[in-house]
């Protein structure tokens, strides 16, 4: 088990089993299909992604180093929260880009259901943080691993 | 961060619940990167990158209507991204049917757009910054937009300021009339962090330097050296086309939001070195590096060497110039192979006002002449129908490539692919 501090961009608490992204993650690409065609799982749609493609991404914590992509990409991934299809939370090991900030703060704002949000993790947490290893997220950024 | 008495009433709800919360998100989306203050948005228009009425959105429209319910409008006009759906644009019965599927919200996505604020019916374009459509930003302006290659060619070739923003974050900077200060809207945050030295034989493809750049620089702002060895000081239109392709490379292939091109774009001819941070990065780019980036292109077709079924030429949107280049070289080189029409159905997309203009011309009969449609949807949109994106579909665009199934090849490439036929050379 490993504790990591980070900062809570969006504060809140989080259980869930980890999915990481060690590259960065294109968020319409990713959400591309799942939201289109309903799927409550959110199979990771981006065949850019080795790591996640055809993976379910809902309720997971989500971890990697940043978002890339499209500029849509705030907007889609605030519609995978309001549709419940949105990971339990995203965790950065870099400062958030504007992207992904948008995204998690329009869910804090706008949905019932918030996407706690916590970035600058360090690149030993994204060294150390496995996919299928269990997540833990309190409010105030710290992220326990294992 | 610090609010005027204005901004702060506007957060505690003095203006209706909505509007408080388009400041609540504004405020927290600020905070988050550092910023200390909300500046006015001052350019004449605005600009919104969603643009489709897809039927998954349905979250953003609710949003919109919470908005629109509390009788909160725009304080500026705005313009917005290319619609999906054109008629004249090859599609076929099937693959028709799943457009309606998928955009079956556009009707009403675009009531919405008007009662907030929509500049115009022709104001469907990615390239809203060409004079025909008239959301031509100056220089120093704050803006409030997110369409990647707009942002980067506002920012570097007009000189506004404006950050890499997300959709819907760009209609509330419209609505609220402010947004947070940071990133590209500081003298810090524009200056250079890498150095590119261009050292190639010949000016490169735009759209392929410009996928070079992003891929090293990611979201950081590059200063260019060497360029105007080839494009020269002056922002002509022909060398502003080539920055707007080769931006839009950057934007999508790394996430670029600024860069400087020394001795021709505005801040570099006016302060020079003085742009550079204190520490910067090198990137050195010759003719092998190109060929090198070029090749690390991935072909998702399922069969690689397949005959291209289709082709779209302008993304970004196309210029009037480029039209008119375009149109030239098509006729000349069917002329070569003995040909009337295009060989492959052929798409070449601007502007609802720039397609106006070339109507008026003698080329746009040449044009049609040609085979090609002209039309001005968003290739992207049209690709994200599953039965196109299975296509074998080609493209002189890097960000097409980026975000679909699409090839990429360069100009030459593509204009032998049309007008011969048969696999990409």
């Amino acid at each position: 088990m490993k504790v990591f501090k980070g900062r809570p961009v969006v504060p809140g608490t989080a259980q869930a089993e980890a999915l990481v992204s060690s590259a960065g993650f294109n968020t319409l690409a990713s959400f591309q299909k799942s939201l289109m065609f309903g799927d409550k799982k959110s199979s990771c749609s981006d065949q850019n992604n080795a790591e996640l493609y055809q993976q379910p991404m809902a309720g997971k914590a989500l971890c990697m180093p940043q978002t890339i992509g499209s500029t849509t990409g705030g907007m889609v991934l605030y519609c995978a929260v309001e549709m419940g299809q949105s990971p339990a939370c995203l965790l950065f090991s870099k400062p958030i880009d504007s992207l992904a900030a948008a995204g998690a703060i329009l869910a804090g704002v706008w949905s019932d259901v918030p996407m706690p949000t916590v970035d600058s993790l360090g690149d030993e947490f994204l060294q150390y943080v496995k996919s299928g290893m269990p997540v833990a997220v309190a409010p105030d950024g710290t992220v326990t691993v294992g | 961060m610090q609010l005027t008495q204005q901004q702060q009433a506007m957060l505690d709800g003095a203006q209706g619940k909505a509007l408080a919360k388009v400041m609540k998100t504004l405020v927290m989306y600020g905070e988050t990167f550092g910023a200390t203050r909300m500046v006015p948005v001052t350019s004449d228009y605005g600009h919104l990158v969603t643009s489709f009425g897809l039927g998954v959105l349905k979250p953003v429209y609710a949003l919109l209507d919470e908005i629109i319910a509390d009788g909160v409008v725009a304080k500026q006009q705005f313009s917005v991204d290319p619609r999906p759906l054109q008629k004249g644009v090859p599609v076929t019965l099937l693959q028709s049917l799943v457009f309606r599927l998928m955009y079956s919200k556009q009707t009403e996505y675009e009531a919405r757009l008007q009662k907030l604020g929509l500049m115009g019916d022709d104001a469907f374009t990615c390239a809203c910054y060409q004079p025909e459509t008239g959301n031509t930003p100056q220089q120093g302006q704050v803006l409030s937009w997110a369409e990647s290659s707009a942002v980067v060619y506002a920012n570097s070739v007009l000189g506004a300021r404006c950050n890499r923003n997300s959709g819907i974050i760009d209609i509330f900077g419209s609505i609220a009339g402010f947004v947070p200060e940071f990133g590209l809207l500081t003298d810090e945050g524009r200056r250079a962090t890498w150095v590119v030295e261009l050292k190639t034989t010949k000016l490169p493809p735009a759209q392929v330097l410009g996928s070079a750049i992003g891929m090293k620089v990611l979201e950081e702002v590059p200063y260019i050296r060497g360029l105007t060895t080839y494009l020269g000081n002056e922002l002509t239109p022909a060398v502003q086309d080539y920055l707007k392709d080769m931006g839009a490379a950057t934007a999508s292939n790394g996430a670029v939001g600024l860069y400087h091109v020394e001795g021709l774009t505005p801040e570099a001819v006016q302060l020079g070195d003085a742009l550079l941070a204190p520490q910067t990065n090198t990137y050195v780019i010759d003719d092998a590096e190109l060929q090198r980036v070029m090749d690390s292109y991935p072909c998702i077709w399922k069969e690689a060497d397949a005959e291209p079924k289709m082709c779209f030429i302008g993304c970004p949107h196309l210029s009037l110039s480029q039209l008119q280049s375009w149109t030239a070289r098509l006729e000349q080189a069917l002329q070569q192979q003995g040909r009337q029409k295009v060989a492959i159905p052929t798409v070449l997309t601007a502007a609802p006002a720039v397609v106006k203009e070339f109507e008026q011309t003698p080329d746009a009969a040449r044009l049609q002449a040609t085979g090609s449609v002209l039309a001005s949807i968003c290739p992207l949109m049209y690709m994200n129908n599953p039965l196109c994106g299975k296509l074998p579909i080609i493209t002189n665009s890097n960000k097409l490539r980026t975000y679909t199934s699409a090839r990429y090849a360069t100009d030459e490439r593509i204009l032998a692919a049309i007008t011969q036929g048969g696999a990409l050379q």
